[in-house]
């Protein structure tokens, strides 16, 4: 298994986060400017009604036998009705002296005689909106100034101004969904062509090292390229360790071929008995010498194989059968009998390759050390787990070494007389851990040795 | 038997024909694919052996081209691989089996006698000396009518007579042909074997005869 790199977020995270924070501060932001907006328009609204109502009464002033007559309008007021019934206050003073109204309302000193002042205050635990004005009047003896003060209460106003609220902030809401969705989906788009292309690197088996020729935006074609040039390589690399295998495999094995054949033709020639314990022992060195090859280089196919372990559903029974087909001739050359026992087909998920390769290490053995003309047996069972046993009728297992026997490159103590590398059984236990199961030793109870796979 | 035997490495090449004409065979040896296919094409063979690396192309090539030809004779691969991968696309592709070199060739015969087991009709096996009637393919021998199957090595050392009839094999020769190398045997072991056909061939023309000290010979009539 591949080594799992370390996690440092998610891009696809952070960037949702990211666009739906800001699309959060842009509602926010939005709602306080469109109502600060609407408030400023309803109070220049209620602004302009009491400046009318202001300079109404200060129309109305005049000086009368020296003395100030006001006699405003009853209109002054009625146009400041409100659906609220908000309360208006007003104080009429000459040369700041009360003359009409109520004493609450406080003076002040920036008044002006073209337009309206405008004050909002806090007046008999009420807010206020103050708007005042001062008019000069010149009578005969002397001029003489009068201010009217004109005060309401805002009731009428903080109300339309909670309905603004209410409708800017739904408005926002709906404002700020629409974009929090739209984050998301910027989001997903942005990332989707990386997802593609992970999945579309993982979906490959193992073998599969084509270059990725999907198109990528620009900013990931570094990250393409740089993949496909490293997958070219890797593809090299292996294609030339595989040619040189071969190679190497023909090479080698060729020539020990000439050499096994001229040996085997010449002992039938040579009588003199220390000639042909010379051949026979270059035979020998032949033979151990191109199974331990085969062996080593079968045993390197399976480390390869099972990192990636080509899974797919196989019939140990059929997997068996072929092997006991082919390899029937050479149990013939020792008139052995193969026993195939099976319930039916077995089917467990596996490497097909590396199983028949496991389960041929251990067929051989037992060719090699079963007596002449006895039985083979293999059982293929189902339940209760897949199961091959493969057992003979020879000398079995040493019994103080049958723990040690799949350790890589041992050897039975009575397996003098045959040819093997002892990495028959290396293999065949390599296989069955690779595929979750077991490989256990153990001799018959009249003698034998039996090899069998949990799978 | 008549052998094509497709190599292109000589040594090899002259080293198996020299092993395969020891067993009373007739061996015609090609180093390429074309030649291959010419010599197929003129002359009929019992058995074709294919290297699967040759210069002018893989031993696939010739295998894909019999096939077309809708021909039957048994194809023995000779692979220096041993990946199974590869012993199983060649079967894919028609070869009837595979040995790895180097290869043992008793055991070249033994997967040569399955593979025509499977291949050949009856008939053209049989052989046939008076009331004595050999299938050497099968493994069956019947005299006067009743019927044995011989085991292994009763077989071989039967085909190693009848190639051979009157010549004098010494015990040395018949041990070699027998057992495997590595096989601990006196020579006395032969005698079991010469005992078991005897036994078999009781009331035939074919006799075993012991010669003291110089072996065994074949005698018809």
């Amino acid at each position: 298994m591949a080594e799992r790199p370390q996690i440092s977020g998610s891009l696809f995270k952070r960037l949702t986060a990211i666009l739906i924070f800001g699309s959060m501060l842009l509602s926010i932001v939005l709602f306080f400017v469109v109502r600060e907006f609407a408030a400023r328009i309803a109070q220049a609204g209620q602004d302009s009604i009491l400046e009318a109502s202001v300079s109404s009464i200060i129309d109305a002033a005049v000086i009368r036998d020296g003395r100030v007559e006001v006699d405003f309008p009853y209109a002054s007021f009625s146009m400041l009705d409100t659906d609220q019934n908000d309360r208006v206050f007003y104080a009429i003073r000459q040369d700041g002296q009360l003359l009409s109204g109520y004493k609450v309302i406080p003076q002040t000193d920036r008044l002006r005689t073209d337009s309206a002042f405008f004050e909002t205050r806090i007046l008999a635990q009420s807010k206020f909106r103050i708007a005042s004005a001062q008019r000069v009047l010149i009578g005969s003896q002397r001029s003489t100034t009068v201010s009217v003060y004109v005060a309401q209460t805002q009731d009428s106003l903080s109300q339309t101004l909670k309905q603004i609220s209410l409708n800017v902030g739904a408005l926002c809401l709906v404002f700020f969904t629409f974009t929090a969705i739209l984050s998301y989906i910027a989001a997903l788009a942005t990332v989707r062509p990386l997802s593609r292309l992970a999945s579309s690197v993982q979906r490959r088996s193992g073998e599969d090292l084509r270059p990725f020729k999907q198109p990528v935006p620009s900013e990931m074609v570094p990250l393409v390229s740089s993949l496909n040039s490293l997958m070219n390589r890797l593809d090299q690399t292996l294609t030339r360790s595989e040619d040189f295998i071969a190679e190497a495999a023909h090479r080698v094995r060729t020539p020990l071929a000439t050499v096994r054949s001229y040996a085997e033709t010449t002992l039938q020639r040579v009588t003199k008995s220390e000639n042909r314990n010379a051949l026979k022992a270059m035979m020998r060195a032949v033979d151990e010498s191109s199974r331990a090859a085969g062996q080593l280089l079968d045993h390197a196919m399976i480390t390869f194989r099972a990192d990636h372990l080509d899974k797919q559903q196989v019939d140990l029974s059929g997997i068996v059968e072929d092997l006991a087909t082919s390899l029937a001739p050479i149990a013939e050359m020792k008139d052995l009998k193969i026993v195939l026992r099976t319930d039916g087909p077995v089917h467990v998920e596996g490497d097909p390759i590396l199983l028949q390769n496991a389960f041929r290490n251990v067929l051989d053995n037992a060719l090699k050390y079963a007596p002449f003309e006895t039985e083979v047996t293999i059982q293929v069972t189902d339940s209760p787990r897949p199961t091959v046993t493969i057992s003979d009728l020879g000398a079995g297992f040493p019994n103080d070494e049958i723990q040690a026997l799949t350790k890589r490159f041992r050897r039975g103590k009575n397996a003098k007389n045959s040819i093997g590398s002892g990495l028959g059984l290396t293999i065949a236990q390599d296989v069955a851990l690779a595929h979750g199961g077991s490989v256990a030793l153990t001799n018959g109870k009249s003698g034998g040795a039996c090899v069998t796979f949990y799978l | 038997m008549k052998f094509l035997l497709v190599e292109d490495n000589l040594e090899l090449a002259k080293a198996i024909s020299n092993r395969l004409q020891v067993d009373g065979h007739v061996v015609d040896h090609v180093g390429k694919i074309s030649e291959a296919i010419d010599y197929f094409a003129s002359y009929e063979y019992d058995l074709v052996l294919l290297d699967v690396m040759l210069p002018d192309g893989d031993g696939r090539t010739f295998l894909k081209h019999q096939r077309t030809q809708n021909d039957g004779t048994p194809v023995i691969v000779l692979t220096a691989r041993s990946q199974v991968s590869d012993r199983i696309s060649m079967l894919d592709l028609g070869a009837d089996d595979y040995v790895t070199k180097p290869f043992d060739h008793a055991e070249l015969e033994a997967r040569c006698r399955a593979v025509l087991r499977r291949k050949s009709n009856d008939r053209q096996t049989t052989k046939q000396f008076g009331n004595v009637e050999f299938n050497s393919i099968e493994g069956r021998l019947s005299v006067g009518g009743k019927t044995v199957n011989l085991r292994n090595r009763e077989l071989r050392l039967l085909e190693v007579f009848l190639n051979a009839p009157g010549q004098i094999f010494s015990k040395q020769k018949l041990v070699d042909r027998l057992f495997s190398y590595d096989e601990d045997v006196s020579e006395n072991a032969v005698e079991v074997y010469v005992g078991r056909l005897r036994k078999h061939l009781s009331g035939s023309p074919l006799m075993i005869t012991t010669l003291r000290g110089l072996g065994y010979r074949l005698d018809y009539g």
